[in-house]
């Protein structure tokens, strides 16, 4: 028998639930989110092994899905200090570097902006060549001042040279240990969006240490010796070491798994579903078992990145959302969050910050902590403050509902009794089973994916036959990685013309999906 | 006359992006440039055609090329405003307004971030009234006027003049050197008076845009369904629902050419339907059966949000639905049919209107 063992870490509570070879959960456990994630991580596995007795050697698979990413994005918190260079002037010009990301987002954003001559053209020539000395001398101007480099060149996915050319001088002048963001590693084309999500993936650089690093030394003491695996935006699973270069990719793996566990344990196939966590809330549409996806471009905290994502409407309500009375009476909730302090800050575990948590324990909907230590609070503030987080919800509700129709609703994740089992434009509510875990349960189902991204000349052979062997090798690709053959499927096929390349290069990539076939 | 401010530009560029049939270019870009410019320079002027002296000097500017390379090599900013002078200069005179020569994508946009850093107005007329991939597609064409003289600079400032026999010529000219710029330049050209914009342009689109923009705008805010609202306002027809199992593109010449091969959905289960297009979206078809071609516009939706889908986002698994609308009467004459019907870009279909062709798709099915 072989286990796996689903873990999920958002900014208020640590979820896990044990999986056997069948994927049936047989223990499940939620734990506050501390100060040190680790610690509840600790915390959420052990009490999960308490709960039935399994040979630790035998727990095969560790799979963590996070939102600490996001969160940092969302609050700006843990991000380092970048220098971000653009390669390309005077192309490009017109729209400089984050020019498409909220004024406010972007000035709290720790980023250094260099705009400097370089690039290519579509077909590989040289728009301009690197001026290294100007390179040089902007990273000895920031030299102490950032912790990661960002490089985004016009064309880079076509040829990367110059990206990797300043990221050895990166590397030659602010010290080998300097984690570089290559925008061609990232994204495709489409230059803003690919740049956005690379300057993303470096301010989370340190972030995303912490977390694997502690990751691997917590499963450690706790005897595990699983292989480690981390839920990406497309709701797949990618290694250990390539979350550490990638952590842009763990993004939006929060609403992903909990889209996912939602219609595990609801058995519903077209629903909406709202996760309620201690930070924010975030709305989607299952249409047959599987989030919707965005046709548009993917937004994190309204900036634009080019990944395919689900299409996730989410707010900055949570438990732990501050809730403010104003002078003049106005309430207003949020996007601050006492996040993991939730059990030391809310009233109803003898805090100081009045939250969300405290007006639905007042209103009577949840039954948490020592609702004694809200009963002195103004009915009428506490349905005024409860309306107005539910009308959040609610408006959410109706922005993601583009049929005619209500449709059911599910709620899930650690805040899912705070809301009330009646909501506008729900045909009805559902909170199943272990609903609490539902992120957890998401990312331990994950499947595995198999990719290729390659550049072909057909020559002889047609453009459909090429898209065909492509899509063959992402299948083996994806079996390789432990799919089931019977559940593989191709999620992606793209071909992408180099053109004027010799011999018509095109480059293709195709994804391919599966389910992790069961172990022993 | 009106004056656009950053709101304005938002909502146009939802209609131009409607308008595009799919290709056009992102207007984002162009998006982003007129509203930097108005943020520097001020609201931009839009102005009728009444409002202009009749002998009054109007020039069209925008983007030639390839839109996916648009997306990735963003321009300077300075390339249309030296294509612009440039004209000017060799012509001798000056000039009155500024107008899109297409109605559709970042060239909707891009000529009012000119005209706002020039300082001119954007007159109220197009040379398309929907977007299509080649410069002598244009209603000027169809009476004989020339592009020319006709320019194209690159985001090095390199560029290239024209004094081209026609307005076919100056397109084979202007596309062959914007591919030696890297497969996307701006171009200015079209210098026409204003009695020769009335007689042979399309008036009114600009503000058709605003108004798909406010309209598609207040029915979300409204909760009513976006694809009706557009549907309705350009008197369009439903083609076809379905999801997208296969795109394949490639690029030549500085087009994107491909088709789009999709499995119905709803009532269309069971159906194949393919999306063929350069640039623009220029036929839709059921198995072998003709829906919509062009000159007539093709436009895809997403299908939850009624956001347009350019040709060079389309990717396997988006969920569309598919309008039809009617073009302008100006391209439906035998003339405008040999310039830009489906014959010209090697399809073997007669242009039939689409109209036409869904009476006989409902006559079938009944």
């Amino acid at each position: 028998m072989s286990w796996s063992l689903g873990i999920d870490v958002g900014g208020t509570h640590t979820d896990a639930v044990l999986l056997d070879a069948q994927q049936r959960i047989i223990a499940h456990s939620k734990q506050p989110t501390s100060a040190d994630v680790m610690q509840g991580i600790d915390q959420a596995i052990a009490a999960v092994l308490a709960q039935v007795e399994v040979d630790r050697g035998a727990i095969r698979r560790a799979m963590l899905g996070t939102t600490q990413c996001t969160n940092a994005i969302v609050e700006h918190k843990g991000l380092q200090p970048v220098a971000h260079f653009r390669l390309g002037a005077p192309a490009s010009l017109a729209v400089p570097p984050l020019t498409d990301m909220p004024a406010d987002f972007r000035a709290r954003l720790p980023v250094r902006l260099f705009t400097l001559a370089g690039g290519y053209q579509y077909n590989g020539e040289k728009l301009s060549a690197l001026d290294e000395q100007a390179v040089r001398r902007q990273l000895l101007a920031v030299r102490g001042q950032v912790r990661a480099v960002s490089v985004c060149g016009i064309f880079s996915p076509v040829v990367a040279e110059q990206e990797q050319r300043v990221a050895a001088l990166a590397r030659e002048i602010l010290g080998v240990k300097t984690p570089v963001s290559l925008s061609s590693e990232i994204g495709s084309i489409g230059l803003l969006e690919r740049e956005n999500a690379t300057v993303l993936n470096a301010v989370l650089s340190g972030v995303v240490h912490t977390l694997t690093d502690g990751f691997r030394q917590t499963l450690a003491r706790q005897g595990i010796i699983a292989e480690l695996f981390f839920g990406q935006n497309d709701g797949t699973l990618m290694p250990l070491h390539q979350a550490q270069m990638f952590p842009i990719l763990t993004i939006a793996s929060g609403p992903t798994n909990s889209l996912r566990g939602a219609a595990r344990l609801s058995n519903l196939q077209e629903a909406l579903v709202v996760d309620v966590g201690g930070t924010t809330t975030d709305v989607g549409a299952l249409c047959g078992g599987f989030p919707r996806q965005s046709a548009m471009a993917a937004e994190i905290g309204g900036v634009r990145t080019n990944f395919r994502m689900p299409d996730i409407a989410s707010i900055g309500l949570g438990g732990g959302s501050v809730v403010t009375v104003n002078a003049d009476g106005a309430i207003s909730v949020g996007p601050e969050s006492v996040g993991y302090d939730l059990p030391q800050r809310a009233l109803v575990f003898g805090g100081d910050a009045l939250t969300v948590t405290d007006i639905a324990v007042a209103r009577g909907w949840a039954d948490i902590g020592d609702a004694a230590l809200v009963a002195h609070l103004c009915p009428a503030m506490v349905t005024r403050a409860a309306e107005h987080y539910v009308a959040m919800v609610e408006k959410c509700l109706a922005r993601m509902n583009t049929s005619q129709n209500d449709m059911p609703v599910i709620l899930v994740g650690g805040g899912a009794a705070l809301l009330p089992m009646h909501l506008k434009g729900a045909s009805e509510v559902i909170r199943p089973p272990y609903a609490g875990v539902a992120n957890a349960t998401g990312v331990a189902i994950a499947q595995v994916s198999g990719s290729v991204d390659t550049i072909i000349l057909p020559g002889d052979e047609s453009l459909e036959s090429c898209l065909q062997r492509a899509e063959h090798q992402a299948r083996e690709a994806a079996i390789a990685a432990g799919a089931l053959p019977d559940t593989v499927a191709v999620i992606e096929l793209d071909s992408l013309p180099l053109g004027y390349m010799p011999a018509n290069a095109v480059r293709i990539r195709a994804r391919a999906v599966g389910t992790l076939a069961p172990e022993g | 006359m009106k004056w656009l401010d950053h709101e304005a530009i938002e909502h146009i560029s939802y209609g131009a992006a409607i308008l595009a049939s799919g290709g056009g270019g992102d207007p984002y870009i162009g998006k982003i440039m007129a509203q930097r410019a108005i943020a520097q320079h001020g609201p931009i002027q839009l102005v009728t055609l009444d409002e202009l002296q009749p002998e009054a000097l109007l020039l069209a500017t925008g983007m030639i090329g390839s839109p996916t390379i648009m997306m990735e090599k963003l321009p300077s900013g300075q390339e249309s405003l030296l294509a612009c002078r440039y004209i000017a200069e060799h012509m001798g005179c000056s000039l009155s307004a500024i107008y899109p020569i297409e109605t559709g994508g970042i060239n909707s946009l891009l000529p009012l971030a000119s005209a706002c850093i020039l300082g001119l107005p954007v007159a109220d007329v197009d040379a398309m009234g929907r977007a299509f991939p080649e410069f002598q597609m244009t209603t000027f064409y169809l009476d004989g006027i020339n592009a020319s003289p006709f320019a194209v600079v690159d985001e090095n400032a390199n560029a290239a003049l024209f004094e081209a026999q026609d307005s076919l010529k100056a397109e084979k000219l202007a596309r062959a050197v914007a591919v030696k710029m890297g497969g996307s330049a701006a171009f200015a050209g079209y210098p026409v008076t204003v009695d020769q914009a009335r007689v042979s342009g399309i008036t009114g689109t600009l503000r058709l845009m605003w108004r798909i923009g406010v309209e598609v705008q207040q029915a979300r805010d409204a909760r009513r369904n976006v694809i009706e609202t557009l549907t309705t306002l350009l008197q369009g027809i439903v083609l076809f629902r379905g999801k997208a199992n296969r795109v394949n593109q490639r690029s030549e010449g500085g087009f994107n050419y491909g088709t789009a091969c999709f499995v119905g959905v709803d009532d269309d289960k069971g159906s194949r339907f393919d999306v063929l297009f350069q640039n623009e979206y220029l036929l839709a078809r059921r198995e072998d059966q003709a829906l919509c071609m062009t000159p007539d516009l093709i436009i895809l939706l997403d299908e939850e949000t009624g956001l347009p889908i350019l040709g060079e986002r389309l990717c396997y698994g988006m969920r569309v639905v598919a309008l039809g609308v009617p073009a302008n009467e100006k391209w439906r004459t035998p003339r405008g049919i040999e310039v830009c019907g489906p014959r010209y870009f090697h399809y073997l279909d007669d242009y039939t209107p689409v109209e036409t062709l869904a009476a006989r798709c409902s006559e079938e099915r009944v």
